[in-house]
């Protein structure tokens, strides 16, 4: 089950023509798909398409009535092969998956898949993982689309058209036997906005009605001497057709061409970015009526070499809105105006920053500075973040002391069973030392900040055990450990990492963060999960598989928050005499998701008037000497700190917030590092049993009694 | 032309929220509002990891139907408004954070500026790592964020919304959104805001009241009127009550103290149990600023052991007040000793907790927190974990000398705590044991334990008052060297380790122009961290080491 349930928002994908929707980014792009006539979906988790994949998943009952395939593939590889499906049917398929990893990941299929070419259209959706935000390295989809020659849609960022990239990514796909790649930027996911939908389509040809008359062409096989015949094709054949197709259909937009003998080209999903900079500089207005001509690149691979030129000559100067780097783009330009004897000035990255996200303040300055140079009167007006820093009426005038900012990266929920695993590995490295902790993609990775610090590299999705490899070799000494969550670990990490560990005989730990979902990416299934799904299967242990690839070294921990027992159990891996890979299964479940499932339940439980127990965790401010030991080996949302009521005590107290789910890592921490008698666990019984009513009044009645003594004696001293 | 400036824009709203906290729901409902409204609605976020409790931004653009459609009809370049999905710092009109930190962040980031925008914060604080992390009290500045907001806003709603909602047991998006339509910063009513809340289905009632109760704190004026937002009527700033704040915490107990200062000063016996009242009136001679606190530590050394304890208290403040410098004022130096003279003579043992966790007023304060109500069972369970030191520490000199020797009696509470104790506290077995534990308050003074920090104590006395006699200010940083004094086990093992080294250095220092100042800079540097790194290198770099 995933974290964000779209049930009742896919409802709207059964709308037919004429209607006007007003939804969310991602469920316009899967209203497209139907509206296209997909045969197949597939796609691997991650943000920021993590929730088209919920969507999808949602959706899929609308899926079956239509005839579509969907899976939630293993792993982006997986979905970019699936899309093989496409290369002798007409069938039009669709993956998604983060980029630029997901890409890493698929580049292997997707370079075979576009070597060969496709008879069907295949659309690759990204979400583009880059600027504020991102949780990835900081690179550019755009240089898979040069090395692949697969074609990159870029639109603006604007539902409706979104929308309708989708549907002429597939046919610019067919018209050029290419895949075709559609880039959501990282904002245009989550953008909300509306559009007016068309009928649903049934795939022309299903999947099955492909199947009843298997094809093969051995052209279309990667394996000499085909290979060197698809290098041709897609320079003699694809490219000029993909280039006619995007002229005749005017993907690329030109605007106000002989406003000014300067303009601006910029990639499509830039476009309302560059507008509202024009509209700050008084050159446009909310609805694009602009000073400046503007060429909008909806296409930015490949650059059509005409419609550029068309647009520079007769121009003194152009700037080119390029957002990351390399400047692929620039370059490109570069030598088409070069090699035509095109006279324009081309500015881009000499005026707008070479690196980092194109925000509206980074666009404006740029295109400030180039209006300044070409075509100063084009100015009507200044706004204020041009004023220079030191300047009162700047935004960014010093209005806040700096050190009362601090940053506030992403860390563990309340709850998370991820948490004591890690107070369990720093109370364990007390008695053991430190140790070299290689760490991998997924929510256990934010324990590389504070308090834990724990985690010295990253190199991938399931990488964490081979990020170590080198480290573990049997005559390494002091034990590595590898960290991989249950997602890497399906991912790839147990022939990348278990495997290979098993086979080169490595002496590392590897931990297994098993919390029975995909948890970083919105609590996807996944094939160790405990659910029970009508349509996928589940519940398929991790250990079980570590061991039937040969490992001999292997324990479950089905209980994360007994912390001395994950204390003791690393002492123990990382100090027994065994050899080769020694392999943690720490289990418990995601507390998102469980309080999803839980909550639910309880209130129907109190509701009949079931027993009902309510756990939380509290700290006496008496006991508290606000030394705050608990907080650093734990960094829980839910424990906080707060002013000490004590009149002669000054520190904060440590205290636990309403939000407290009652997860017991305070206490087993108090426990397990010896902190202090402070932490209580509160459990309130709800429709109580003839039983408990009696025991409460038992219970009453005696520390009444007992408590005498002790209140008199301080009854002489406090004030009454 | 310069149709932005002129006023052909969108509204431009930001929410700055923390992850998880409910900023993409109030954005949704910021949208469906206005769209009900007539608007056209855009609404971006940076999802992702950033949602995991991190600092996150959402953005809203919303093109009033006012505005107009296209100027030039159909000959428009596009039909629909472009909307950013960026704020552009220096060009957002209303800027709503959910907490104080995160509008600090909304300041320096420029999104909230004074020419433009509606600031509309919490002012709960959601404490930072760092700010939590500290060993002693590592919290930001609340004022000077809350300074900032003021500097940075056209109008400021400034309330604690967070506590708003709570007490409407709902969310503070809810409560967010009533400040937003209460400040009427945007043209809808009051029922269109609400359109969205009743739309959603779940938790409508709550969730109204906490709208009607952000809706009240905004400050808004009735606006059926029909005064515009702008006009020069409305308050530039309203800041309502903010009692999640720790300043505020911090400064009525401040006020407190004033107040038990007034009553001292007339009549201190009244401030005490009747067993001190004798003690109190000795308080009279004493500097007036130290009397409360003087008279704290009277009933706190007397509940914790007994009228001789609380004499022998008062006898140790009592040589600080002679050599007090500035009697007539805030009384410094015998303020501080009075507060640490009483938190160290009242060292938390195995016998004073047990005492803490059995207390009527402490089972009531456990009640109310797990807000159960009167006749409901209630259980309480304790994590504890009694050491084998501090089981011998407690007991008598010889008995525990011998125990803290014998193999046996070491693996017998090995077994019983190796895992760590939980004791239902609400048993009756529970409940008699703590009880029991609580009255063994006679051993105490018989205990090793005692008589080691007695002997500190007098040390430290000694050491200060020796300071205090040629430098008041420097014996009042000795008193205050007390406070690296805290915790339990380990914590509290590496507390005194520190504090041996600051005595060593405070008696390097005397006789420094600068000694106070310095002793107090290193004390700063014995509870930035938890090994000790900071407070070594700076004793190394000043050449104080032993």
């Amino acid at each position: 089950m995933a974290e964000r349930s779209f049930a009742v928002e896919v409802e709207q994908l059964r709308r037919g023509s004429g209607e006007t929707l007003h939804v969310e980014g991602i469920l316009a792009v899967t209203k497209a798909l139907l509206q296209s006539g997909v045969a197949y979906v597939g796609g691997y988790q991650g943000a920021p398409i993590s929730h088209l994949m919920d969507v999808l998943g949602d959706a899929q009952p609308i899926l079956e009535e239509l005839g579509v395939y969907f899976e939630n593939s293993a792993s982006e590889a997986t979905a970019a092969a699936m899309l093989a499906a496409s290369v002798h049917y007409p069938l039009r398929g669709a993956v998604t998956f983060k980029s630029t990893v997901g890409l890493n990941v698929a580049s292997d299929a997707l370079a075979n898949l576009s070597s060969g070419g496709v008879l069907g259209g295949a659309l690759i959706i990204l979400g583009e993982d880059y600027g504020e935000g991102s949780s990835i390295m900081q690179e550019r989809a755009h240089a898979f689309a040069m090395k692949s020659q697969m074609w990159l849609l870029d639109p603006r960022p604007n539902v409706s058209a979104i929308v309708d990239a989708v549907e002429t990514g597939f046919e610019l796909s067919e018209a050029s036997n290419t895949p075709v790649m559609l880039d959501l930027r990282l904002r245009s996911c989550h953008l909300h906005g509306s559009f007016v939908a068309k009928d649903n389509r049934r795939p022309a040809v299903s999947v099955a009605q492909a199947l009843e008359h298997p094809k093969r062409d051995v052209g279309r096989i990667v394996l000499p001497p085909a290979s060197f015949v698809h290098e041709q094709e897609k320079i003699n054949e694809r490219w000029p057709a993909a280039v006619r197709f995007i002229k005749e259909r005017g993907l690329n937009e030109t605007i106000n061409d002989d406003a000014a003998d300067v303009g601006i080209i910029t990639q499509g999903g830039l476009y309302n970015t560059l507008n509202r900079s024009l509209e700050l500089l008084g050159c446009s207005d909310a609805f694009g009526n602009t000073t400046v001509p503007l060429y909008v690149m909806n296409v930015t691979y490949p650059v059509v070499e005409d419609e550029i030129i068309d647009f520079c000559r007769g121009k003194r100067a152009v700037l080119l809105v390029e957002e990351g780097q390399p400047d692929y783009i620039e370059q490109n330009l570069n030598t088409i105006l070069r090699r035509n004897g095109v006279e324009t000035a081309l500015h881009g990255k000499d005026l707008l920053p070479v690196a980092g996200e194109y925000t509206s303040a980074a666009v404006t300055k740029g295109v400030a500075e180039f209006l300044r140079l070409v075509l100063p009167d084009a100015i009507q007006h200044e706004p204020a973040l041009l004023r220079d820093r030191e300047d009162p009426a700047s935004p960014f005038a010093t209005r806040v002391a700096a050190e009362v900012v601090q940053p506030r990266p992403p860390g563990l929920c309340t709850g998370c069973p991820e948490r004591p695993i890690f107070s369990g590995m720093k109370l364990a490295e007390r008695e053991t030392g430190e140790h070299h902790v290689s760490a991998d993609i997924g929510c256990h990775l934010f324990a590389i900040n504070a308090p834990f610090e724990l985690g010295a590299t990253t190199m991938g999705y399931g990488l964490g055990s081979a990020g170590g490899a080198a480290l573990s070799g049997p005559g390494a000494g002091r034990r590595t450990v590898a960290f991989m969550g249950d997602g890497g670990f399906w991912h790839n990490g147990l022939t990348s990492g278990v495997g290979n560990a098993v086979f080169n005989k490595s002496d590392q730990l590897l931990v297994v963060v098993d919390n029975a979902y995909a948890a970083a990416t919105g609590g996807q299934d996944l094939l160790s999960s405990k659910a029970e799904t009508p349509t996928r299967s589940t519940q398929h242990p991790i250990e079980k598989a570590a061991r039937g690839v040969g490992v001999e070294w292997s324990k479950t921990i089905d209980d994360t928050f007994d912390v001395g027992r994950v204390r003791d159990t690393f002492i123990d891996a990382l100090t027994t005499e065994d050899k080769g890979p020694k392999v943690l299964v720490m289990q418990s479940e995601c507390q998102l998701n469980r309080q999803r499932r839980v909550k639910p339940e309880m209130r129907q439980a109190l509701k009949e008037g079931k027993r009902v127990t309510r756990e939380r965790f509290g700290v006496d401010p008496e006991t508290c000497t606000g030394d705050h030991a608990c907080i650093r080996i734990s960094g829980c949302p839910s424990l906080t700190i707060t002013s000490n009521p004590d009149p002669m005590r000054t520190h904060p107290i440590a205290t636990v917030l309403d939000s407290c789910v009652g997860c017991g890592v305070c206490g087993a921490n108090a426990h397990a590092a010896v902190l202090c008698p402070s932490f209580y666990r509160s459990d309130v019984v709800h429709n109580p049993t003839a039983g408990d009513k009696v025991r409460a009044r038992v219970r009453g009645w005696w520390m009444k009694r007992a408590s005498a003594r002790l209140e008199g004696h301080a009854a002489r001293f406090e004030a009454a | 032309m310069s149709s932005w400036a002129d006023g052909r824009r969108p509204v431009t709203l930001a929410i700055l929220a923390l992850g998880g906290e409910g900023g993409g729901v109030l954005a949704d409902w910021v949208v469906a509002a206005a769209e009900g409204a007539g608007y056209r609605a855009q609404n971006t976020s940076v999802a992702g990891v950033a949602q995991r409790t991190g600092a996150t931004v959402y953005y809203v653009e919303l093109f009033p139907p006012a505005r107009g459609a296209s100027p030039n009809g159909t000959g428009s370049v596009r039909d629909e408004p472009i909307m950013s999905i960026f704020p552009t710092p220096g060009e957002v009109d209303i800027v709503i954070t959910s907490e104080l930190m995160e509008c600090g962040r909304a300041v320096q980031r420029g999104f909230a500026t004074p020419d433009r925008t509606t600031l509309i914060t919490s002012t709960n604080r959601v404490y930072s790592i760092d700010e939590k992390m500290a060993l002693g009290d590592g919290r930001v500045d609340d004022d000077e964020l809350l300074a900032a907001a003021q500097r940075a806003s056209k109008r400021l709603i400034a309330a604690d919304f967070a506590a708003i909602a709570e007490s409407a047991d709902s969310v503070i998006s809810a409560s967010l959104l009533g400040a937003l339509a209460g400040s009427g910063a945007l043209e809808l009513t009051r029922e269109q805001f609400e359109a969205p809340i009743r739309a959603f289905g779940r938790s409508v009632e709550p969730s109204l009241a906490a709208f009607a109760g952000g809706f009240d704190a905004s400050g808004a004026p009735e606006r059926n009127g029909g005064a515009t937002p702008d006009s020069a009527g409305t308050p530039a700033l309203s800041v309502t009550h903010q009692p999640g704040s720790g300043r505020t915490q911090e400064s009525a107990k401040a006020t407190g103290e004033r107040r038990r200062n007034e009553v001292a000063a007339t009549d201190p016996a009244s401030l005490v149990g009747p067993e001190l009242r004798e003690l109190a009136e000795r308080t009279r001679g004493m500097p007036a600023a130290a009397r409360s606190m003087i008279l704290h530590g009277l009933v706190r050394t007397g509940v914790y052991q007994d009228l001789p304890y609380a004499e022998r208290y008062l006898d140790r403040v009592a040589r600080f007040a002679e050599v007090e410098p500035d009697r007539d004022g805030a009384a410094r130096l015998t303020v501080e000793a009075a507060r640490h003279i009483a938190l160290w003579m009242c060292y938390q043992d195995t016998i004073h907790v047990a005492l803490q966790k059995t207390r009527r007023a402490r089972m009531e304060r456990v009640r109310t927190e797990a807000k159960a109500q009167r006749n409901q069972l209630l259980e309480v369970r304790e994590f504890l974990h009694p050491q084998i030191d501090e089981i011998t520490d407690t007991l008598p000199t010889a008995l525990g000398a011998t125990l803290r020797r014998s193999k046996a009696f070491q693996r017998l509470v090995e077994r019983v705590t190796h895992k760590g104790l939980i004791l239902n506290t609400t048993s009756v077995f529970g409940y008699t044991l703590l009880a029991t534990m609580a009255r063994c308050r006679p051993l105490r003074p018989r205990s090793l334990r005692f008589g080691r920090e007695q002997a500190a104590i007098e040390q430290w006395i000694e050491q200060a008052l020796a300071a205090a006699t040629s430098d008041g200010e420097l014996g009042r940083e000795v008193v205050q060297c007390q406070e690296v004094l805290k915790g339990y086990g380990a914590t509290w093992a590496h507390g005194s380790e520190s504090f041996a080294k600051l005595m060593t250095a405070a008696r390097k220092l005397e006789g420094a122009p600068d000694a106070a100042e310095r002793l107090a800079a290193l004390r700063a540097a014995a509870l930035a961290d938890e090994d000790g790194a900071k407070l070594d290198s700076e004793l190394r770099s000043a050449a104080l080491v032993s």
